[in-house]
C-alpha cells in the first residue's frame, strides 16, 4: 500500500470535528450535541494525524479543511495542538489554503485572532439565510443580524477569503426572499458563496417532521426556480459558477473542495471522514466513542473500497459534470479508452442539456463537455445515463 | 396386495402437511437423519420458500405394524391450491385413503373442504388428524367438533398430532394400516394404470407416476397410453423410495414410475390410462380431462434482445409443466413476446418467479385475463385470450365470460362485509350454511374475471385473514363487457388494455390512471395518462414534468454514496420500457392487480 500511495500526490487534509451545540433540522452529517468527549476526541485526532502520516510520505499538503460538525467550537489550545501535530507530521505548503467552518454565534474578536494566528486563512461562515423565518425553520441558533455582524467582524480582523453558505428552496421562502438573500450576500465582504437546495435527507429532524406532517416539505418547482434566479444573479454580478452549488469572485475557488471534483487525493481525519488515494477510498467509523477507543489502542477503524476502473470513470463523469471544468474527452481517451462510447452516450441525450468547449494548448486540442444551465438541474440523471456498466 | 396402503394428505396451506409428511418418512426410516431436510417432498425452491406444494410427489415407505407384518405405504403428496385442483383430483383417485390434516389453532378452511368433497366422492377412507396440538392457541375440542360436523365421524376417530414434536405420528401410521382398505383389483386382468403426475428429467426425459388398478406391468412391456393413443416401450419401471428404485414387475395396488423415452411433458397427460398394446383394457379410468388454462397474460422480455432466451426458457419450463401453454404474440407497445395460459393466478406467479429466478430474465407480464367467448352478428364464435383480439365492436353480438361457483368459509361476524364484497364483484349469493357456531360457509356465483383482480387480497383484509376461499368453474354467461384502453400522451399502450364490465369501467379507469400516476416516475415533460373505451376518454391523470434531479452537496464524503446511488438508478432504468418518450417501470404493468394498495 505504502509504495503505490507514495506515487500519488496527497493534495489535501480534511478534519472532521464531530460536535455541535444543537442539531439543525436538515443536517445528516455526523455530529454529537454532547461536548463530553471533546478532549478525548482531540487526543484521538492527534494520534490519527500521526498514524495516517504513513500514507503521505513526503508529499506536500496544499489544503487543510476543518469541517463538521462545528469546528468553531474548538478552543485555542485544541487548535494549537492540532496544528503542531500537523506541521510535525506533514509537509505543508507555505501558501496552503486552510479553511475553518464557523458558526456566526461562535465568532468573536478573540477567536478570530486565535484562528488568524494559527494560520487559518479562509473562513466558511454557516449563514444559511438572512431571513429570520428561514433560520427558525432550519433550527439555527443564530439570528440574521448575528450572521451579518460576524462576517463584517471577520473581514475587519483581516480575513480576506470568506465564504458563506446559503440555503434555497426552503418552505415559504419566496423568490423575492431568495433574491434579497443573494443581494445581502453581495453587499458583504465575501469572496465565495455556496448555495444549496434544501434537501430532505433520511434520519434528519426535517425528514421525521415532514413524515409526521409537522412541517411542510420543500417543493422541487420552487427550488428549481430559485436555482435559475441564482445562476442569473451570479452571471449579472460577475460571479463565477464553478460547481453546481459553488460560486466565487474570480480566482477564489476553494482549492480544497476542488480537489474532490478533480480526482485528487486527500486524507480525512476524524470520525466519518473519507480518505481517497485515487485507487481506494477509506471512511472512518461514524461513531465518536468507537473512534476514540480505537485510537487509544493505536488503531484506525475504517471501511475501505477499492475502485474498479469503471467506478473511477463513473466518478470522473459524475463530479466532472458538476464543474466548469467539465469532462475532458482526451482525458477519457487517455485514461479509460472510452471516448467513442461516451460520445455516443452524450449523443443520445437531449443536446440542450450540454455545452462544449475546445481548448487548444501545446499538449494538443482538448474537447470538453459541460452542463448547460438547463442541464445543471438534471446533473444526477444525466450522470447516471452516462455511466458505464 | 393386501399389505399395500395408498393414501394422500389433504390440508390447507400452513396447516403442517409437509412437516407431518417429513415425520412419517423419518419414523418409518425412509429417510435417514443425514438426508433429512425440511419439506423433503417439496423439492423446488419456490415450494420450500412459500411453504406450498406445486407438483404431486409420491414416496414409498416400509412399515412394520404392531401385528409384526411388513406393509408398503405409498404416500402421494398433492398440491393444495385451487389452481391445481385437477392434479389433486387425480392424486385422490389413486388412493384408498386420506389423512385430513387440520391445524388445531386455525380450524377448517375452504380449500380443505373442497378437496375433502373430492375424497368423499372417490369413497376414500378419511383419517382426520388434528395437527399442531402443541401450539399455545390450539382449540382442540372446538376444531374436533368442526370435523365431526363435517364428516360425521366419532370423536375417538380423530387423531391428535404434532409434526413439530413428532407426537402422535406412530398412531397415524397404525391408523393408515388398520383403517385404510388394501387396494382391490384383478392381477390377471388387462393392465389399467392411471398417471397422476409426471416430472421431467434432463437425462431420462419424462418420468410418469402411476397407480395400477388392474393387471401387471413388466419392464420392456409394449405399452399404450389410452387417451393420447401413443405407443411406447417401458424402458424402465420402478417404485419411488426417496430415490427411484428399479423393479422388473409391478402389479395391482402398486404406485410406481415409468420411463418411456418421451421427451416432452405435454405428450403425457395427467389422468391418462396406461395399458398394454397386446391385450389392452376395454376402457380408460374415469375422470380424465384435458386441462385448459383459465388465465391468460402476455409475457415479454424487457430487453427485446432477450426474446430468444425467453422462448428457450418458457420451452424448458413447459417440459416440466405441461399445464403451461404459450404461443408467440406481438404487442404494438411491447414488441415480440408470448401469450401464455395458466391454471390460475398462483400458477402465473410461479411461472413469473421461475423465469426471473431460474432463468435470470427481466420480463413484463401484461394484465392477466380470463378467456372470453365473443359471438359476432354473423354467428361466429371468437375465443378471446387477449383484449386486442376483440373484433370490431359493431360486429359483436355478445360476449360471454366464464362464471365460477365460489365457497368462502369464515367467522359469522364477517358475513356482512364478505357479502358486500361479493356483490361488488358481481356475485350472487346461492347458499349459506353454518358448519358450527363459529364457522359459516357462504357459496356464491360470480364471473371468474373478478377473482383475477384483487378479490383474494380484499377478502383477506376484510376478514382479517379469517376467511378461506375456493372455487370451480361452472359455465359461460353473457355480460355487458367492453375493452378499456390506456393511453400515454395520446398513444395506446396495448399491454394495459383490459376487458371489463361497462358499469365498472369508469371507476376502474380512474383508479388505474391514479395508480399509474404513482408508478410512472416524473420525466422531463408532462405525461397525460388516459383511460378510454373506444374513442371516448373516461378518465385522465397528469404527471407533471420533473423540474430537478441534482444533488446539492458532493464533497469527499458524498462521492462514493452518490456514485452507488446513481449506478443503482441506472440499473433500475434498465427495467423500464419506453413508449414514445415515456419510460414505464416494469411494476406498472401489474398495477391493475393492486389498485387499492
Amino acid at each position: 500500500m505504502l509504495s503505490f500511495a507514495k506515487k500519488y500526490l496527497m493534495a489535501g487534509i480534511y478534519i472532521h470535528i464531530p460536535f455541535c451545540k444543537t442539531a439543525c433540522n436538515y443536517c445528516n452529517f455526523h455530529f454529537s450535541t454532547s461536548m463530553n468527549m471533546k478532549n478525548d476526541f482531540v487526543q484521538a485526532l492527534l494520534k490519527e494525524i500521526e498514524l495516517r502520516n504513513i500514507y503521505l510520505g513526503l508529499e506536500t499538503i496544499e489544503s487543510i479543511y476543518f469541517g463538521g460538525g462545528t469546528p468553531s467550537l474548538l478552543e485555542a489550545e485544541d487548535l494549537k495542538q492540532i496544528f503542531e501535530a500537523l506541521y510535525k507530521q506533514y509537509k505543508i505548503a507555505s501558501d496552503a489554503e486552510i479553511t475553518l467552518e464557523a458558526n456566526p454565534d461562535d465568532i468573536d474578536k478573540e477567536k478570530l485572532l486565535v484562528w488568524k494566528q494559527s494560520g487559518i486563512n479562509r473562513l466558511s461562515i454557516g449563514t444559511q439565510s438572512f431571513i429570520e423565518r428561514d433560520l427558525q425553520f432550519m433550527k439555527r441558533v443564530h439570528t440574521a443580524e448575528e450572521a451579518k455582524k460576524s462576517i463584517l467582524l471577520a473581514a475587519e480582523s483581516g480575513f480576506d477569503n470568506i465564504t458563506i453558505d446559503l440555503i434555497y428552496g426552503v418552505p415559504n421562502q419566496s423568490e423575492m426572499d431568495w433574491l434579497s438573500n443573494l443581494s445581502m450576500a453581495m453587499d458583504l465582504p465575501i469572496q465565495h458563496l455556496s448555495c444549496y437546495a434544501l434537501t430532505v435527507e433520511e434520519d434528519t429532524i426535517l425528514f421525521h417532521d415532514i413524515r409526521k406532517g409537522k412541517t411542510a416539505a420543500p417543493i422541487d418547482e420552487n427550488a428549481s426556480t430559485h436555482f435559475d434566479i441564482l445562476m442569473a444573479f451570479a452571471a449579472e454580478n460577475g460571479i463565477e459558477h464553478y460547481e453546481i452549488s459553488n460560486f466565487c469572485k474570480p480566482g477564489f475557488e476553494s482549492k480544497h473542495n476542488t480537489s474532490y471534483w478533480q480526482n485528487k487525493a486527500y486524507i480525512g481525519l476524524g470520525p466519518s471522514a473519507h480518505s481517497f488515494n485515487k485507487i481506494s477510498r477509506q471512511w472512518n467509523i461514524a461513531n465518536n466513542k468507537k473512534y476514540i477507543d480505537a485510537l487509544n489502542e493505536n488503531k484506525l477503524l475504517f471501511e475501505e473500497e477499492t475502485l474498479t476502473k469503471t467506478e473511477r470513470l463513473n466518478e470522473y463523469i459524475m463530479t466532472g459534470l458538476r464543474t466548469k471544468w467539465g469532462i475532458d474527452l482526451s482525458y477519457i481517451d487517455e485514461v479509460f479508452d472510452k471516448k467513442k462510447e461516451l460520445m455516443n452516450k452524450i449523443g443520445n441525450e437531449d443536446q440542450s442539456l450540454f455545452e462544449w468547449e475546445i481548448k487548444r494548448s501545446k499538449k494538443g486540442t482538448a474537447f470538453i463537455y459541460k452542463l448547460s444551465n438547463k442541464g445543471m438541474h438534471f446533473a444526477d440523471r444525466i450522470a447516471s445515463n452516462l455511466f458505464f456498466d | 396386495m393386501k399389505n399395500i396402503r395408498n393414501f394422500c394428505i389433504i390440508a390447507h396451506i400452513d396447516h403442517g402437511k409437509s412437516t407431518l409428511a417429513d415425520r412419517l418418512l423419518s419414523t418409518t426410516g425412509t429417510v435417514s437423519q443425514r438426508e433429512e431436510q425440511d419439506q423433503i417432498l417439496d423439492d423446488m425452491d419456490i415450494e420450500r420458500e412459500r411453504g406450498i406444494t406445486i407438483k404431486s410427489h409420491a414416496i414409498q415407505m416400509q412399515y412394520k405394524h404392531t401385528d409384526n407384518v411388513d406393509y408398503i405405504l405409498n404416500l402421494i403428496d398433492t398440491p393444495g391450491h385451487v389452481d391445481f385442483s385437477y392434479e389433486v383430483s387425480r392424486s385422490i383417485a389413486a388412493c384408498e385413503g386420506v389423512l385430513l390434516i387440520v391445524d388445531a389453532s386455525q380450524g377448517i378452511q375452504a380449500q380443505t373442504i373442497s378437496n375433502l368433497y373430492l375424497a368423499l366422492e372417490n369413497d376414500l377412507e378419511i383419517i382426520p388428524v388434528l395437527n399442531k396440538i402443541d401450539m399455545p392457541g390450539a382449540m382442540i375440542e372446538e376444531v374436533a367438533d368442526q370435523i365431526i360436523d363435517l364428516i360425521g365421524c366419532e370423536r375417538e376417530e380423530i387423531l391428535e398430532a404434532s409434526g413439530k414434536t413428532g407426537q402422535g405420528v406412530e398412531k397415524i401410521l397404525e391408523a393408515v394400516v388398520e383403517r385404510i382398505p388394501a387396494p382391490k383389483g384383478d392381477k390377471d386382468a388387462p393392465l389399467q394404470a392411471m398417471i397422476f403426475d409426471s416430472v421431467f428429467n434432463s437425462y431420462r426425459g419424462v418420468i410418469a407416476y402411476f397407480r395400477i388398478f388392474n393387471g401387471t406391468l413388466k419392464k420392456k412391456d409394449k405399452v399404450k397410453f389410452f387417451n393420447t393413443g401413443q405407443n411406447y416401450f417401458a424402458d424402465e419401471i420402478g417404485v419411488l423410495e426417496l430415490n427411484p428404485l428399479e423393479k422388473k414387475e409391478l402389479s395391482v395396488g402398486d404406485v410406481g414410475y415409468i420411463i418411456t423415452g418421451v421427451k416432452e411433458s405435454k405428450e403425457i397427460k395427467v389422468g391418462d390410462t396406461i395399458t398394454l398394446q397386446e391385450n389392452p383394457c376395454e376402457e380408460a379410468i374415469k375422470g380424465f380431462e384435458d386441462v385448459k388454462p383459465m388465465v391468460f397474460a402476455g409475457i415479454y422480455p424487457i430487453d427485446s434482445d432477450d426474446y430468444e432466451d425467453l422462448r428457450d426458457s418458457i420451452e424448458k419450463l413447459q417440459l416440466n409443466d405441461a399445464s403451461l401453454v404459450f404461443e408467440p404474440e406481438t404487442s404494438i407497445a411491447l414488441g415480440f413476446g408470448f401469450r401464455c395460459g395458466f391454471l390460475g393466478m398462483l400458477h402465473l406467479e410461479i411461472i413469473q418467479e421461475r423465469l426471473e429466478r431460474e432463468y435470470d430474465l427481466g420480463i413484463i407480464i401484461t394484465t392477466p385475463q380470463v378467456t372470453y367467448d365473443c359471438f359476432t352478428t354473423k354467428g361466429e364464435k371468437v375465443v378471446i385470450h387477449n383484449p386486442s383480439d376483440l373484433p370490431d365492436p359493431s360486429t359483436i353480438d355478445r360476449i360471454e365470460e366464464p362464471y365460477i361457483k365460489a365457497q368462502v368459509i369464515t367467522k359469522p361476524e364477517f358475513i356482512g362485509s364478505i357479502m358486500n364484497l361479493c356483490m361488488e364483484k358481481r356475485g350472487v349469493l346461492t347458499n349459506q350454511v353454518y358448519l358450527s357456531t363459529s364457522r359459516v360457509e357462504i357459496t356464491f356465483e360470480m364471473p371468474m374475471a373478478e377473482i383475477v383482480f384483487d378479490f383474494y387480497d380484499k377478502l383477506k383484509s376484510i376478514s382479517k385473514g379469517y376467511a378461506s376461499f375456493d372455487y370451480y368453474m361452472t359455465d359461460f354467461k353473457a355480460g355487458n363487457l367492453v375493452r378499456m384502453d390506456i393511453k400515454l400522451n395520446g398513444d395506446n399502450v396495448d399491454a394495459f388494455s383490459t376487458m371489463i364490465h361497462r358499469d365498472k369501467a369508469y371507476n376502474f379507469g380512474s383508479k388505474l390512471c391514479k395508480k399509474l400516476r404513482e408508478l410512472i416516475p416524473k420525466q422531463q415533460f408532462v405525461i397525460a395518462i388516459q383511460a378510454a373505451i373506444g374513442m371516448k376518454i373516461i378518465a385522465r391523470e397528469t404527471i407533471s414534468a420533473m423540474r430537478k434531479d441534482v444533488t446539492a452537496k458532493c464533497y469527499g464524503g458524498d462521492i462514493s454514496r452518490k456514485r452507488k446511488l446513481l449506478e443503482k438508478q441506472k440499473k433500475g432504468k434498465k427495467k423500464m420500457r419506453q413508449f414514445g418518450k415515456v419510460e414505464v417501470p416494469q411494476k406498472a404493468f401489474l398495477a391493475v392487480l393492486k389498485l387499492d394498495d
